[in-house]
């Protein structure tokens, strides 16, 4: 590498705080990368992000390099990502503005870094000049703040440099050229990117130091670098007014220093027109004294010997000249052109451009987190919503959880009689003791130490055709001997001639003489609210039949229930005869019961965890040891 | 977002409160803030000294040489403190070739005193310099030849031999406090990111040192390490800049964001307007209308970029559109809608913002004969360009369209021929 040069086909970089975009735009250029000394096309052999740095997460990243995927590790150290990437010497810091500075100096201190690129605007004055003096003393180089980078065609370049695949083709900054860049500002880099093509063989690197008042690098810091390297020819240089980093440039020409063509120009003549004090865009830009001014250090840089044009406009012009007598003189000779590789282009891009379209792999339509977009006091709100309906007026108009799984499970609002059934339902079967096997498995494992939802699911795993799950077949049984118009007398002898109990119909403790309450609570309100309950009936028919059978063969609160969720779903006039066949097939009801009962469950995990309860272990004299 | 000024009531404030802090020691400075809301009743009450010593006011509007120009009056009481202040509140003065009103005052104790020290502290690239001199005050500048300045490499604390070449001369009995006095407001320097002290001059009172007068600048991107130390922090607008309400509103959006948000009015009556996309180009737009010729055309200066959002982007170019529009007097206008080849910003998105306003303001457009220039690249620019095109033709204003295959500044050319074409 020749003295100077900071960057080669080689070069790696480490990146801090994981950006997408730039890393896959870095990786994109490194696939076109050529340099330029073959007629084939020869892109770069390593991806020029080594690693990356998140505090506080490790893994890897997926990322593109051409057509392949690569994982790039993550460190959550730069000490640690250092020693991981030995021969990465770019940092590359995007960094917030406020831990910028801190992460900077960190990547100069550690050996292997040479170079720190810092992207963050509005790092403050103070925190920079420690990062100038260390590197100065440290023989390092510090790219920015507040810049976008650099680049060196066909080889290496920083984050969002160059911008889109397209622009780096078009300026064709894939292949070095012969002329070297320095600006101030990053979004003007870009440009005269593009006015350099059109007029020279092109960039061999182009930085740009950044806006503030007093950058990691300057101007003659990059000029100087640039005539060391025999591959550039000449320099185009890009100032701005405020600040005096141009005079730096100034001085270096008059002491002959720079031995090539230098085309400078500073921008700013405006500020005269300007009555008071104004600043610009750029931290640095501010118009202050005379020798601050553009005009001044234009005529300045003229003096020194730059080639400076009247204007911006002519800026181009002198560009072309400049490098026209160069080809004359026989100092630059022509690059041979070759076309790259075409990138792939990334799904989203070509989705957003319509070029293709792709099937997405879930489907949902209860809820949407994406949030609506709407314009109030030109704040931009967003608000989930569940089945078209957003949350604020589910909490304005009031609404329980009923409503709520109302618009979840049945995706429509339900008038609230049938909301408030359902609050009631989850209210009755959100527990029924300890004995039962679902509570009882739940108490077992929070014994044992585990944690809630381990606690939890234990419980609900036992939910099934014996414990609890009795209200879906309840209803499906009930449903279809009502609508056959069978005689309780002809459901109950035909399910006994199958061999199948009648779900929602029997209880262990519960007489004919001593109803369960919660059936009658049901019942109490269904007959007050409800349009009609003629399913509920035909259960009560049926439990008359079996309790003449049995004492016990009442009817449970699953056959309640059951019922009931039928005279709801028919009575409501909300759901189409096909929706109701849907709802009782799938399985909904036993969802309130999971619903409910998990609430209990839940109740009875920290109720142990309380009480802090040792171990469950069941006595052996509880068990019938056997053969 | 950089170096701004501070009144030099505040520079005292933060003087007085941390000097204290830095040094155990108590610097005795008083001073009181009068503006047009001050209550000179209650302000006595708060600083009973106003009603006891002999006073001195000054205008504390930023700029200098207040003495020369008979803008500092000494040795009053408070009755003629508020006579002189009401005098001069709100009228209009020249200083420096900038004219504005005086809404600022300080009003301190009245020191006699002998000795007139100066110092003077700047932000250097590789550190900080350090000048002093034993002849301060209003004479300093035909005594330029008598300060001394040391330099303070960055990371290198201010040491009794570095400072050895400021105090040298100084009389034995004081050396020793005014050398102390250096030390700390050096540490109070950056322990606050000053990037600009000045105490022209400071006394001694006592023998202790006493600033009679000072200047200050912080860096307020360091405001996010400093709000506690800084307090009520004021940045006032450089003298003579005074907002016009379209400024102003323009000036409240960009503090609010991330994205910057710049708006000038330059001629409020100039037919060539720009709206122009990044810190660098924006400049350059201006700059090539004044080297075309046509400065005094020039309506405004305006940059917006670090990504502001669509609704961001609407409220502003409503703001430049109604500016640009408001003296529909018959003549052609332009507006110039600029920027580079962004790097990262998404045009598509940025002109979205941009578009609504132009239809929204479509009928004075129409009025004030605008043409449009549009040139800009970057991610998304196609998609940009052609909703530019497209608008247009939708709203019948003729609207040129550029992109990265055309200069930078060609439109400006075009929006000048435009506007000096016969009829």
């Amino acid at each position: 590498m020749a003295t100077g040069q900071l960057f080669s086909r080689t070069t790696q970089a480490l990146f801090y705080n994981y950006k997408q975009l730039p890393i896959q735009r870095m990786l994109d250029f490194d696939f076109l990368c050529d340099e330029n000394s073959n007629f084939v096309f020869v892109g770069r052999e390593t991806p020029s992000v080594a690693g990356i740095i998140n505090p506080g997460a490790e893994g890897f990243q997926k990322l593109f390099f051409g057509q392949e995927e690569i994982a790039i590790p993550v460190h959550s150290t730069i000490e640690a990502a250092c020693a991981a990437h030995p021969t990465a010497d770019v940092f590359i810091n995007f960094a917030s503005f406020r831990s910028a500075a801190a992460s900077s100096l960190a990547a100069l201190k550690q050996p292997t870094i040479r170079v720190v690129a810092i992207i963050a605007e509005g790092v403050p004055e103070a925190d920079t000049k420690q990062l100038i003096a260390f590197a100065r003393s440290n023989n390092k180089v510090v790219i920015g703040p507040a810049t976008v980078g650099g680049i060196q065609a066909g080889a290496f370049k920083i984050g969002d440099t160059a911008g889109t695949i397209d622009n780096i083709i078009q300026c064709k900054l894939y292949r070095p050229g012969s002329v070297g860049f320095v600006s101030k500002s990053g979004g003007m880099s870009n440009e005269l990117y593009n006015s350099i093509a059109r007029v020279t063989d092109g960039i061999y690197e182009g930085i740009a130091i950044g806006g503030d008042v007093f950058p990691g690098s300057t101007l003659s810091d990059h000029i100087l670098r640039f005539n060391n390297i025999p591959q550039v020819k000449m320099m185009v240089v890009l100032g701005e007014l405020g600040g005096r980093d141009e005079y730096s440039l100034v001085e270096a020409l008059k002491q002959g220093k720079v031995t090539k063509p230098v085309v400078a120009w500073v921008s700013g003549t405006c500020a005269r027109l300007f009555k008071s004090e104004v600043q610009f865009g750029h931290a640095g830009a501010k118009s202050g004294g005379e020798l601050e001014s553009a005009q001044a250090k234009n005529q300045a840089l003229r003096d020194a010997g730059a080639i400076v044009p009247t204007s911006y406009e002519a800026l181009e012009a002198a560009i072309k000249e400049t490098f026209d007598k160069l080809v004359e003189g026989g100092k630059i000779t022509p690059v041979k052109e070759i076309t790259p590789p075409q990138i792939p282009e990334d799904l989203n891009s070509a989705i957003k451009a319509g070029k293709v379209r792709a099937p997405t792999h879930i489907i949902s339509t209860i809820s949407d987190d994406r949030g609506m977009l709407g314009t109030f006091d030109a704040l931009i709100c967003e608000e989930p919503c569940y089945a078209g309906v957003p949350m604020s007026s589910i909490v304005e108009k009031g609404l329980g959880v009923g409503d709520v799984i109302s618009l979840l499970w049945f995706k429509r609002s339900l008038p609230r009689y049938c909301t408030q059934f359902i609050e009631i339902c989850i209210m009755l079967c959100a527990d029924h003791g300890p004995c039962v096997s679902g509570a009882h498995n739940t108490i077992v494992t929070a014994r044992a130490g585990k944690d809630l939802v381990s606690s939890l699911v234990s419980g609900l795993l036992t939910i099934g055709p014996r414990f609890g799950g009795a209200i879906d077949d309840a209803a499906r049984y009930f449903k279809d001997a009502y609508e056959r118009g069978l005689t309780p007398y002809e459901f109950v002898e035909g399910m006994k001639k199958k061999g199948i109990r009648v779900p929602g119909i029997g209880h262990r403790i519960k007489r004919g003489d001593n109803r369960d309450k919660r059936v009658e609570l049901l019942q109490h309100f269904a007959r007050t609210h409800f349009p009609s309950v003629k399913y509920m009936e035909y259960a009560v028919q049926v439990e008359t039949y079996t309790l003449s059978k049995a004492n016990n063969l009442v009817l449970n609160v699953d056959g309640a229930i059951g019922s009931l969720f039928l005279d709801l779903l028919a009575g409501s006039g909300m759901f189409t005869k096909q929706e109701i066949d849907e709802i009782v097939g799938i399985g909904y009801l036993n969802g309130l019961f999971v619903l409910a009962r998990s609430i209990g469950l839940i109740g009875h995990t920290f109720d142990q965890k309380r009480l802090k309860q040792p171990l469950y272990r069941h006595p052996w004299e509880d068990v019938l040891y056997t053969k | 977002m950089a170096r701004k000024k501070i009144r030099e009531y505040d520079s005292k404030r933060l003087l007085k409160e941390h000097y204290k802090r830095l040094s155990g020691k108590e610097l005795p400075i008083k001073s009181a803030q009068v503006t047009e809301s001050t209550d000179f009743n209650e302000l006595v009450e708060k600083e009973p000294w106003l009603s006891s010593s002999k006073l001195v006011v000054k205008p504390d509007m930023l700029f200098g040489k207040r003495g020369k120009s008979g803008l500092v009056a000494l040795n009053l009481d408070l009755a003629q403190v508020a006579s002189f202040v009401k005098e001069r509140l709100g009228k209009e003065v020249e200083m420096g070739g900038c004219k504005g009103p005086i809404t600022t005052f300080i009003v301190e104790p009245f020191i006699p005193h002998n000795e007139e020290f100066y110092l003077n502290i700047v932000s250097e690239r590789l550190g900080n310099s350090i000048s002093f001199s034993e002849c301060g005050g209003i004479e300093i500048e035909e005594n330029w030849d008598k300060v001394k300045t040391v330099f303070v490499p960055t990371g290198v604390s201010l040491t009794s031999e570095i400072v050895a070449p400021l105090v040298a001369t100084l009389p034995l009995e004081i050396k020793g406090e005014i050398e102390e006095f250096l030390k700390t407001i050096f540490t109070l320097f950056l322990d606050l990111d000053f990037t600009f002290l000045e105490m022209n001059p400071f006394t001694l009172v006592n023998g202790k040192p006493y600033p009679l007068d000072m200047r200050g600048e912080l860096d307020d991107t360091a405001a996010f390490k400093n709000f506690k130390k800084w307090g009520n922090i004021e940045f006032p607008l450089p003298f003579g800049r005074v907002m016009s309400p379209t400024e102003s509103f323009i000036h409240g959006l960009d503090e609010k964001t991330s994205a910057s948000l710049k708006f000038t009015v330059l001629n409020p009556k100039g037919r060539i307007w720009t709206m122009v996309a990044g810190g660098g180009a924006s400049v350059i737009y201006a700059d090539t209308v004044g080297d075309l010729g046509y400065a005094s055309e020039l309506g405004n200066y305006a940059e917006y970029s670090g990504a502001p959002n669509e609704e961001e982007v609407l409220q502003y170019a409503r703001v430049v559109i109604d500016c640009a529009t408001a003296n529909p007097d018959g003549q052609k206008r332009a507006l110039v809608i600029g920027g580079g080849i962004a790097n990262f910003t998404d045009v598509g998105a940025t002109f979205s913002g941009i578009i609504r306003a132009l239809k929204e303001k479509e009928s004075k457009l129409k009025a004030a004969r605008m043409h449009i220039y549009v040139r800009r690249g970057g991610p998304n620019y196609q998609k940009g360009l052609a909703k530019m095109r497209a608008l247009g033709e939708e709203i019948g204003i003729p609207i040129e369209v550029y992109g990265p295959e055309a200069t930078m500044t060609g439109i400006c050319k075009q929006a000048i021929q435009y506007i000096t074409a016969a009829a």
